[in-house]
């Protein structure tokens, strides 16, 4: 084995260094007031510790009505998608000690979907534009009685944007997006890429003729904040790139 | 209040519940209420793939997979329906691929297939590749492959609707299903689905302990809302903990590890498994695995200042081989505990991961009102129901199967029931039990904190009835459940608006968690025996004479309101594997 380097990490978590931080969170809820506010809370917490272990101390101990989506707490449900010091990112996928704690730490809910409550928005329009891109397998002729063949390197081709989880941190990044709401988004191309170029799928001409609708993917700007907004560090702004080739070429 | 009428509902959207939309949907009106979006179910958290004896790399065949899923589970397993398991998984591994899912492919073009614990060729002679996989996201690909094919069905969901009771009618002295009542999260509103059959598939109760790969919302709310309206809840005892949970946050992290070459090591070095699992070493069964390592941990051969976890090696391994197969699992390291799994190896120890038991079943899904009467109209699916394929010990890789073939099972039973059934009454005041929950939660005034109760309870359950368990521990663990179950009757939120009150709900949650560990504990104490993943140090052997039987567990309402659980027991079905002695 090789020779355990476990002692410095094993000595810092035994110190166990309480620091802390002021979430600023952006509150909003209706049934009290129409405006959203900045509130400020002082939490103590392990640098090591998660932005979302920081959310859950401020609901469960100060205050219960802190509203915000989150399940699995280790990046693959994609709930908890918020714009943490400007910035798209997962709650639970972000280390305190990676985003400055000596400044207030600024939570807002993601941009471009209406807000529901506190941190909580509208996923409907986000998951309406992935369901228009036909975004399952479609196959013609008889099925055969194993399963399709499908090469290593035609597998690889799409092995990026399978990875996607729809927590819509590419989509709500995207300054196109915020200024007009009818723009498929990022996400939704990711999804109709991961079909277009699986060499099993016999629709990519019809996905192709979606996006090249006046709000599909010419309305892209190759501004790359969708690829570093991307958790799960899909090249999000390539696979548009490969869908705007697609529609040029009619190859893929 | 609202009333809503189909054919069929179906409560929980993760893998089962999805396999289960897909058949029924094609055969009835169906309503899918989900308290999550479909996509955020922790079926997509599962890494290591489904198995499925399709012998695809090496020789392999289902009555192996049968013997092992047998064996697995301790013998506690229904052989009958570890023989459907086996048999169906090759079918359903190839529905799921004609579906979509980007399996990894060998040379050839096929499904790739790895290794994973407790899978043997014949019988036990040598590890098997039996586990289809996508990387170590395979969960995560079935949940999108079933989404994408529920939304090519035109599947309806209610997204965000939590079902908080079951609806019965006794008609004719028969209790049948008559639908159930769900809590709408935008608005607060109360929904009741009159339906012909409804169908649970809404997962697992792992937050009732504190170290859990379970998501904070798998809170065994469809246990809870099933028990509470008499139906037994089977094998409660019997609870998988996982042995490669990143240490102290629980996160899981693949037996795919370990199928990859991934090797086991305590704080000299030394390949522990060896010792315990001659054969199979560090590809043992999980609760073998599990009991390994805390062995090594109480003996001082632990690592780190406390001695409180082991390694997961995976160091000898080329990084291109991590990059290709275990991306994910890498990645985890990497992002919570800043390691560099190429370089240094990974601090882990157990994390509770699965429950074996829950809703009993029969192989169709039908739900039983005991050990033999089905529940006309209410069937199962998944890690809430008992079929019982896991027995006293699941085997990885067959969970992701189990959804699979019994939520396509349970999804052609249900929507074939509703096309023949007549519709059953609603109860007089069908939504009076949730609106009375609800109020009462939502006005109280006590001064009990829900997330100080959750916090005892999950500390109480790690101590007393994890991997260890003793006489004295769980009656430790009953008599703090019990103060704990008082207490939450004094419980009061903050949040008192109708508005996303994520507040009210994890209060109606924990109560739900409360009952259900109740179950867990009391179980336990009366299995005075070691059977798979519950193991008891005062009576460490497997006692087949007395003890080779399915828990069934109800509640009891005395005359003066107290509650108790009554247990009763089932036989298990035994076909062509007699019991022995289980070694790896």
């Amino acid at each position: 084995m090789a020779t355990p380097t476990m002692d410095k990490v094993e000595a810092e978590a035994v110190s166990s260094p309480y620091i802390t931080v002021t979430f600023r969170i952006r509150r909003f809820n209706p049934e009290i007031s129409d405006a959203a506010v900045w509130e400020d809370f002082q939490i103590e917490i392990d640098p090591k510790e998660r932005v979302l272990d920081g959310l859950h101390k401020i609901k469960w101990d100060v205050d219960g009505s802190l509203t915000f989506r989150r399940s699995c707490a280790h990046g693959i449900c994609g709930s908890d998608a918020m714009r943490i010091n400007g910035k798209n990112r997962l709650a639970c996928k972000t280390l305190i000690k990676d985003i400055n704690p000596d400044k207030p730490i600024t939570i807002e809910a993601i941009k471009g979907l209406t807000v529901l409550k506190d941190l909580v928005v509208d996923m409907e329009p986000f998951f309406q534009a992935y369901r228009d891109v036909m975004p399952f397998l479609v196959t013609k002729g008889n099925e055969p009685t194993r399963e399709r063949l499908q090469s290593a390197e035609d597998r690889e081709r799409f092995d990026d944007t399978t990875k996607c989880i729809l927590c819509a941190a590419c989509t709500s990044s995207c300054p196109v997006f915020w200024n007009d709401g009818q723009y498929f988004g990022p996400a939704a191309i990711v999804n109709a890429h991961r079909f277009i170029f699986d060499s099993r799928d016999e629709a990519g001409e019809q996905r192709l003729e979606i996006l090249n609708d006046k709000d599909g993917v010419w309305r892209c700007r190759t501004t790359f904040n969708c690829t570093d907004a991307c958790p799960r560090g899909i090249e999000v702004t390539k696979a548009i790139q490969e869908v705007k080739r697609a529609l040029i070429t009619r190859r893929f | 209040m609202k009333i809503h009428k189909y054919d069929t509902v179906i409560v929980g959207a993760g893998g089962a519940g999805m396999r289960a939309a897909i058949e029924s949907t094609k055969r009835s009106r169906t309503a899918v209420l989900t308290k999550l979006y479909p996509t955020r179910s922790h079926t997509g958290a599962a890494q290591g793939g489904m198995a499925a004896a399709l012998a695809n790399v090496e020789e392999d065949n289902w009555e192996w997979h049968t013997f092992d899923t047998v064996k697995g589970g301790d013998y506690l397993v229904d052989q009958d329906a570890a023989e459907i398991l086996a048999k169906e998984a090759i079918d359903a591994v190839l529905d799921l691929e004609k579906m979509g899912l980007p399996f990894n492919r060998t040379p050839q073009g096929t499904i790739d297939q790895r290794r994973f614990g407790g899978h043997s060729r014949n019988h036990g002679e040598a590890p098997v590749r039996r586990s289809c996989y996508a990387a170590d996201r395979t969960g995560h690909m079935i949940l999108q492959t079933l989404y994408q094919n529920c939304v090519k069905e035109g599947v309806e969901f209610f997204n965000e609707f939590y079902v908080l009771d079951q609806l019965i009618t006794e008609v004719d002295g028969v209790r049948k299903s008559a639908g159930v009542v769900a809590y709408e999260l935008a608005t607060g509103e109360i929904h009741v689905f009159q339906a012909k059959s409804v169908i649970y598939a809404s997962g697992g109760t792992g937050k009732f302990f504190k170290v859990t790969s379970n998501a904070h919302t798998l809170t065994g709310d469809g246990q809870a809302a099933c028990y509470r309206r008499g139906l037994p809840l089977e094998d409660m005892e019997f609870f998988q903990f996982h042995p490669t949970g990143i240490w102290r946050m629980g996160i899981l992290l693949t037996e795919g590890a370990r199928g990859e070459g991934g090797i086991l090591r305590n704080k000299d070095g030394e390949r522990f498994m060896e010792k315990y699992a001659p054969v199979m070493k560090d590809l043992a069964s999980r609760d073998v695995v599990s009991r390994s390592i805390y062995t090594e941990i109480r003996e001082g051969r632990g690592c780190g200042p406390e001695g409180d976890h082991v390694y997961l090696d995976l160091t000898h391994l080329p990084p291109e081989q991590l990059d290709a197969k275990l991306p994910d699992i890498t990645e985890f390291a990497r992002t919570y505990l800043g390691i560099e799994p190429y370089t240094d190896p990974i601090p882990i120890q157990p994390t509770a991961h699965y429950a074996m038991g829950g809703i009993p079943t029969n192989v169709e899904g039908e739900v039983l009102a005991d050990n033999t009467t089905v529940v006309p109209g209410l069937y199962a699916a998944g890690e809430v129901a008992c079929v019982s394929v896991h027995g006293a010990n699941r085997l990885g890789t067959n969970s992701l199967l189990d959804i699979n073939v019994f939520g396509k099972r349970a999804g052609i039973a249900a929507a074939e029931y509703s096309a023949k059934a007549d519709w059953v009454e609603l109860p007089e005041n069908p939504a009076a039990f949730v609106e009375e929950q609800v109020e009462r939660l939502r006005n109280s005034t006590g001064g009990e904190r829900v997330a100080e109760l959750r916090r005892e309870l999950q500390e109480t359950m790690d101590a007393n009835v994890m991997v260890f368990r003793t006489e004295q521990t769980i009656k430790t663990a009953v008599e703090k459940i019990a103060e704990l179950r008082a207490r939450y009757k004094n419980v009061s939120v903050q949040d008192k608006g109708k508005r996303f009150n994520t507040d009210l709900l994890e209060a109606v949650e924990l109560g739900n968690l409360l009952d259900l560990a109740e179950v867990m504990a009391v179980s336990a104490l009366a299995r005075k025996e070691s059977r798979g993943g519950h193991y008891r140090e005062d009576f460490p052997n497997r006692d087949d004479v007395n003890f080779m039987r399915h828990t069934m567990a109800y509640r009891e309402v005395g005359a003066d309101g107290t509650e108790t659980v009554r247990l009763d027991y089932k036989p298990v079905v035994q076909t062509r594997y007699q019991p022995m002695e289980r070694k790896y």
